[in-house]
């Protein structure tokens, strides 16, 4: 009897246990979003719309504009998607369609592991080998704008490729030979029965790695420049919310200055969140990804 | 020209188009490995796991609190991240089911697996630096953990319900209290899923720089004291590659390859576990 | 060794010294076939489960060059030349010789794109041609009264059975010579098999079809001539009618008595 009474207790208590290690993700979200905001409150209100308008940003004149910086975030975010996206989907017939067997295996795992790197790595190679290319194409210092969204490319290349080569892998032989067996060339097929098939996965993947290149910090901090200036030059240095964040949030030296740079983390992760959550609930919702 | 001549050379004309733009990719991609591998070899030497960080300059400068500070943080991070992750992944699969609770912190948790790591160092900052006064190891192992418990919690959740429902049935039949089930055949069940996903899970968090940059912040000494700033592998490898000494830049270097190693293994150790359960 | 009846017909196709090996595989799974296809028949294969008729089938449009490093030998005859050889231009070959497969292929785009997807291939753009077309294809496939009123819907709309009929109607829009069924009814409930079993036999006027089978009552009542297989090998082929009454060989008989497979 005592036996049972106790094994009771023990399945309430391991469910309540289990329960709370569910809300401790809500709890933690909720708690982020708030503190983002409570700290960010004396910025906002004291500078109001200004905030987002003033392209100005000169601490040490208490004028803190977020404008370069928010900009710069989707410059540089919008750059390397456009310079990722048709490489990554090369890629992706490259591996589904045209490589040969003996290379599909290794290349796409060496993709897949290339995903799994570190960006700090691609920010470093960025810095030491592709400025410097980028000095001798443009002259200037090669640090900018332009080699901050090279660099977040390559970053997400990998990410990218391989979701859409799992995407477009989802499409039945069946239906791709029903295609051939109608007359269509190997682009006939990708064009109308691959991608078609494969959509919704692709576009979704593409947004969540838009979602992560926003929020990105290592791969641009090394080669962006932090300059809080908006400019057509793309080789001119610039800076992006989390550019900014990882140069200055140690040194605001004034409740201002720090209240502002919470505003601009609140910002990345409101825009990060609304990304991610559209491209789950928009795109994803039948294909469910590991990690 | 007829259309099938047309659509022929259109096909081939994109094919060649696609095949150029992957080896573009890759040439970007191997290039990077390369450039790691070749600098990592050349600046690696065991002087670094001895010594400590110097002055640039210095002959006797190495990576040992670097390399002791990343495995504390990250071991400390996985202690709060697993238990945490396993728990709330355990009841999304066996409480929540399909429940819109359920799949409301389901959505959350996948939300916050790409939520910017930046992001989560300021909210650390905010809420365990200033409190404290100061940056210290503590503070980025709960960054590390609060990144880390999403991703355990969603591997967890589809592991579990890999288990098939009957193994769940044939237990309960014999009277087994809920938790008995759980702990005795659905986690062994689902053991090497969840092991694969907690490997994966340090190997994502070991990398994580941003987050550590204004929470455990970084020093130049050997240091196990979770309530004093703590070096890393990631911050040092960002410290000592922007600077502008040469000796610097090769440790850096040296650390990079390091990381990416111990990662890589990781990864490739997840992989393996997964194909033998595959095999088996 | 093989009991080949003689062929009445004009041949659509004539395989020689067919045999086929699969890549990453030592074992043939065709060995030495040699068989006539007679002109605007049906012709059934028929034989126990991976007796190789689907190997066989989808060499007659070549689709095993899809794939890297399958093995064949042999000749197969087509319109006076041997399509095997390294110069056949195989997106022509496939517009002449259609198939259809075990499971309907709908592609994912609107029931009028389905149908208009080969035609577009052919170069057909004029809206005007492409409409009477579509409707012919869809008339001929006995499915313009249940599909007319929503070409634009999604084909993925359809039952199982209509989706089956649209990839026929697809696959005749293009008017090809021969039509390749493998297993087209296996996935089908007995209503819609006996929908698609009229429209085969309409179909016959004009085109030479190839039909891969497990019902033996299937190819009874429906084809002009009947192959066995078995084990790779073509075993005997006959006149419908005679093969299932009087089959000259021994495992032919076996296999229609139910002895085995
Ligand atoms: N892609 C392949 N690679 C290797 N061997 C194959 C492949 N496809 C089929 N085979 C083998 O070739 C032989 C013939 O297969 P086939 O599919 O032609 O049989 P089938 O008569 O159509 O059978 P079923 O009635 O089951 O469809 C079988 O032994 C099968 O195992
Ligand atoms: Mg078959």
């Amino acid at each position: 009897m005592k036996h049972i009474k106790s094994s009771v207790l023990l399945d309430a208590f391991f469910a309540k246990l289990s329960h709370g290690g569910a809300l401790i993700v809500l709890i933690l979200v909720i708690s982020i979003f708030a503190v983002l905001l409570g700290y960010s409150l004396e910025a906002l209100s004291q500078l109001g719309l200004e905030f987002f308008t003033e392209e100005k940003w000169a601490p040490n004149l208490e004028k803190f504009g977020a404008r370069s910086a928010i900009i710069g975030s989707l410059i540089s975010t919008f750059l390397a998607m456009a310079l990722c996206i048709p490489i990554a989907i090369g890629i992706a017939i490259f591996l589904t369609e045209i490589a040969p067997n003996s290379l599909k295996t290794p290349i796409g795992t060496s993709i897949e592991l290339l995903a799994a790197i570190p960006s700090v790595i691609y920010g470093m190679w960025g810095l030491f080998y592709f400025v410097p290319l980028m000095r001798d194409l443009f002259g200037g210092l090669g640090i900018g704008m332009l080699s901050a969204s090279v660099v977040l490319s390559v970053m997400i290349l990998p990410f990218m490729a391989a979701v859409t080569r799992d995407a477009m892998n989802t499409t039945p032989d069946i239906l791709k030979e029903s295609a051939y067996a109608l007359g269509a060339t190997k682009w006939d097929v990708i064009q109308a029965v691959v991608i078609p098939y494969a959509k919704a996965g692709i576009i979704g993947s593409m947004i969540l790695a838009l979602g992560r290149a926003v929020g990105e910090t290592m791969a641009v901090t090394f080669v962006m420049g932090n300059v809080h200036r908006i400019s057509w030059d793309i080789t001119a240095p610039a800076t992006s919310i989390p550019v900014t964040l990882a140069n200055e949030f140690t040194e605001a030296d004034s409740s201002l200055y720090f209240s502002a740079l919470f505003s601009l983390a609140l910002v990345l992760m409101l825009i990060s969140f609304s990304i991610i959550a559209i491209a789950k609930f928009y795109f994803l919702k039948k294909v469910r990804r590991g990690l | 020209m007829n259309a099938i001549d047309k659509r022929r050379l259109v096909s081939r004309v994109v094919l060649i188009l696609s095949s150029i733009s992957a080896l573009i990719g890759l040439l970007f991609l191997f290039w990077i490995l390369g450039v790691l591998i070749l600098n990592g070899i050349e600046s690696i030497r065991w002087d670094l796991f001895v010594y400590e960080g110097a002055p640039p300059g210095m002959l006797e400068s190495g990576l040992k609190h670097a390399l002791i500070g990343q495995l504390i943080l990250v071991g400390c991070a996985t202690l709060i991240g697993v238990p945490i992750g396993i728990l709330g992944g355990t009841y999304l699969s066996e409480y929540a089911g399909n429940s819109r609770f359920g799949n409301f912190v389901r959505d959350i948790s996948d939300i916050m697996m790409s939520a910017p790591s930046i992001v989560i160092g300021a909210f650390v900052y905010a809420v365990v630096v200033l409190p404290m006064g100061h940056f210290s190891g503590i503070a980025g192992v709960v960054a590390l953990s609060i990144i880390m418990i999403p991703i355990i919690l969603r591997t967890t959740d589809d592991m579990l319900q890999l288990v098939s429902p009957t193994l769940r049935e044939a237990a309960y039949a014999l009277g087994a209290p809920k938790y008995r089930v759980i702990l005795s055949v659905v986690y062994r069940g689902a053991k090497a899923g969840v092991l694969t996903g907690i490997i994966l899970g340090v190997a994502r968090v070991a990398g994580e720089t941003a987050p550590l940059l204004f929470t455990s912040f970084n020093d130049n000494f050997y240091s196990t004291d979770l309530m004093e700033p703590m070096a890393s592998l990631t911050v040092t490898i960002y410290n000592y590659a922007t600077s502008p000494y040469a000796d610097w830049q090769s440790i850096g270097w040296a650390a990079a390859f390091m990381l990416s190693m111990f990662i890589l293994a990781l990864n490739i150790i997840g992989r393996l576990i997964i194909l033998k359960r595959k095999g088996a | 060794m093989a009991t080949i009846a003689t062929i009445e017909h004009e041949k659509a196709l004539h395989v020689k010294d067919f045999s086929f090996t699969y890549a990453k595989t030592a074992q043939p799974s065709l060995v030495e076939v040699s068989m006539p296809i007679a002109k605007t028949c049906i012709t059934a294969l028929i034989g126990p489960s991976g007796c190789g008729k689907t190997t066989l089938l989808r060499t007659f449009n070549r689709m095993h060059d899809l794939y890297a490093g399958n093995r064949y030998e042999g000749e197969i005859e087509f319109e006076g030349r041997n399509i095997l050889g390294p110069k056949e231009d195989l997106i022509r070959l496939r517009t002449r010789i259609g198939m259809i497969f075990q499971k309907p292929t709908a592609f994912p785009m609107s029931i009028y794109d389905n149908i208009a997807y080969g035609l577009r291939l052919q170069g057909i753009k004029a809206k005007s041609e492409l409409d009477d077309r579509v409707e012919k294809a869809l008339n001929d496939a006995a499915i313009w009264p249940e599909v007319h009123q929503r070409l634009k819907k999604e084909a993925s709309s359809l039952s199982g059975g209509q989706q089956q009929r649209l990839c026929i109607a697809r696959a005749i829009a293009v008017e090809p010579e021969i039509l390749l069924f493998d297993e087209p009814t296996s996935a089908l409930d007995p209503i819609s098999t006996q929908a698609i079993e009229q429209l085969i036999m309409q179909l016959k006027e004009r085109i030479s079809i190839v039909i891969v089978t497990h019902n033996m009552q299937q190819a009874a009542r429906i084809s002009d001539y009947t192959g066995f297989m078995y084990l790779g090998k073509l075993i005997e082929l006959g006149k419908t009618d005679t093969l299932f009454v009087t089959p000259q060989e021994a495992l032919t008989e076996e296999y229609i008595m139910g002895k085995f497979g």
